[in-house]
């Protein structure tokens, strides 16, 4: 083969500054909200799934779940108003997992790839991707208040609206992260089924979204440890007092603590020297 | 077969203030666990030149392409784009590389422009500028009256064409191509097979034309004749053939492979 130089120099690029960082950021969120508007059905489907457990369940249960003086709330509640914060959660919940769907999806049609090869950092790809997806799923947890403001359920203020707006982003990134996390284990899209049986309806029933924990503890001391321990619970809690200007720092603590954990596992997983892609033949 | 190591300043030729190769593959090995999809696998790509990566289905040449794309790491050798190595400096290496994947990489439910606007993003080029370029792009690969239609409504050759734009896009000094022509009627792979060596030859851009369709190889290509993970000859398509004692590539697959190449039409 014949020599490979030539007399042209090749011109040295600058590396990438604040402004092209910003750029690719914009893109990725851009790229999404045109995707979620592409697929209103989507957005429709996210509001009437926490809307029929607030309208149909709790509004059937009211009178059979009695719930007490528990903080944030200083005096009797009613059901409904007890559930929203872990319907919300719910919202975020299942766009996490709507969000790791996605992964797989454009892992299998290839679209995956236009990303990845992009010259930014892996990581910061990976983190504008979940930013993204948090951005659309607040859009629907704040669709699902504005409906639930007329069936009477509100914050003591509407300074409620904008302290729990911090908690919405970071319980949004814990899920998506986790989302993220799991689309990177996802083999085939006819495995996400899977995710639903072991992931979503494990997290969302045993944890404070339906019920507080002092009743699960009656009922069985086991569950409400594994209640417990699940970050999904913190997640709950974290919206329930952020929604009441309150701040549950335990919660705070555990929902930071497994967006970070969840995240960095994600990154790992999508990084071609040591994810699990490379060695399976993906992505 | 023992094949000569590629040129030094292939490797890297930054500090002797020549171009390196466009693409510079040394010693690469690559494993799926326990099974071997390349092995000791070195060439590289001359600047401004048309590169045919040759090989059957299963050769390896889409797990080279995930290596130097860097989708998967390099387990063992080197891979450098215009001196710059894809694992230790990926970002200045993706840079320079633009990338036509084997199977479809566009958002079908977007638009070509739209996708194009989000590529540009990915490389971090202001909206404005990308809407200049993609409008360039576009019109290079015949595609300009179809920036604002959904990607989902072009044909297969018209898709190919789109991804070549955006391959296009952030102006990349080498061009990978993975099996472009697949599944494309006889005058869309000409078409494309005919803009894409344009290119090397107005724009000076390099390419690594993967194909296993030997009908796309001409006399004068540089060849890299990968079989089995392997690569059994590279050189100029006439000297392979002159080395196999026989007239021409197609019947130097056969001779070197012991199986018959494949042809597109």
């Amino acid at each position: 083969m014949r020599p490979a130089v030539t007399a042209r120099p090749i011109p040295r690029r600058a590396g990438f500054g604040l402004i092209q960082y910003a750029r690719c950021f914009g893109g990725i969120v851009w790229r999404e909200a045109l995707r979620f508007w592409n697929q209103r059905e989507r957005f429709v489907s996210a509001l009437v799934r926490p809307l029929v457990w607030l309208f149909i369940f709790a509004a059937g249960f009211r009178t059979v779940l009695g719930v007490s003086i528990i903080p944030p709330y200083d005096t009797y509640v009613l059901y409904e108003v007890y559930i929203t914060p872990g319907l919300i959660a719910m919202i975020e919940l299942f766009s996490g997992m709507q969000s790791s769907l996605s992964m797989v999806y454009d892992r299998e049609m290839g679209n995956m790839r236009s990303l990845l090869v992009s010259p930014f950092p892996r990581w910061f790809l990976l983190t504008s991707k979940l930013l993204a997806g948090t951005a659309v799923s607040l859009a629907q947890v704040y669709a699902f208040l504005a409906i639930a403001y007329f069936w009477e359920i509100e914050p003591p203020s509407l300074w409620g609206y904008l302290t729990v707006l911090p908690a919405l982003i970071l319980a949004g990134l814990m899920l998506g992260a986790l989302g993220m996390l799991l689309s990177s284990l996802i083999k085939q899209l006819e495995n996400f089924a899977g995710i639903m049986n072991f992931v979503i309806f494990p997290m969302f029933f045993a944890s404070s979204a339906l019920y507080p924990l002092w009743r699960v503890k009656e009922g069985s001391p086991w569950l409400a440890f594994i209640c417990e321990l699940n970050p999904f619970t913190h997640a709950v809690e974290l919206i329930r007092f952020a929604f009441y200007e309150e701040i549950n720092f335990l919660a705070l603590a555990v929902v930071l603590g497994a967006a970070i954990v969840f995240l960095a596992g994600a990154i790992a997983a999508y990084d071609p020297s040591r994810g699990l892609l490379t060695r399976r033949e993906g992505p | 077969m023992t094949l000569p190591a590629p040129e030094p300043a292939a490797a890297s030729g930054e500090e002797t203030g020549l171009v390196p190769a466009a693409l510079a593959v040394t010693g690469v090995s690559h494993s799926y666990g326990r099974r071997k999809v390349l092995n000791d696998v070195s060439f590289d790509v001359r600047p401004a030149s048309f590169c045919v990566l040759l090989g059957l289905n299963g050769a390896g040449k889409s797990t080279l392409f995930s290596l130097i794309t860097r989708l998967y790491a390099v387990q063992e050798g080197q891979i450098h784009i215009f001196g710059f190595d894809v694992n230790r400096t990926p970002s200045e290496a993706l840079r320079r590389l633009g990338v036509v994947f084997q199977a479809r990489t566009l958002d079908l439910d977007l638009t070509a422009g739209q996708n194009l606007s989000y590529h540009a993003a990915l490389h971090g080029i202001s909206r404005q500028e990308a809407r200049l370029r993609a409008a360039s792009v576009l019109e290079q690969v015949g595609m300009a009256g179809r920036t604002s239609d959904k990607v989902r409504t072009l044909s297969g050759g018209q898709m190919r064409r789109v991804e070549i734009a955006r391959a296009l896009l952030h102006r990349p000094r080498l061009l990978l191509l993975d099996e472009p022509t697949v599944g494309l009627d006889v005058k869309a792979r000409a078409d494309i097979l005919k803009h894409v060596r344009s290119l090397v030859a107005e724009a000076e851009i390099s390419v690594l034309w993967a194909t296993h369709l030997i009908d796309e190889v001409a006399r004068g290509d540089d060849v890299v004749l990968l079989h089995e993970g392997r690569i059994l000859d590279r050189g100029n398509a006439a000297e392979i053939a002159d080395r196999a004692g026989v007239p021409d590539i197609s019947a130097a697959f056969k001779r070197l492979t012991g199986v018959a190449g494949e042809g597109g039409t």
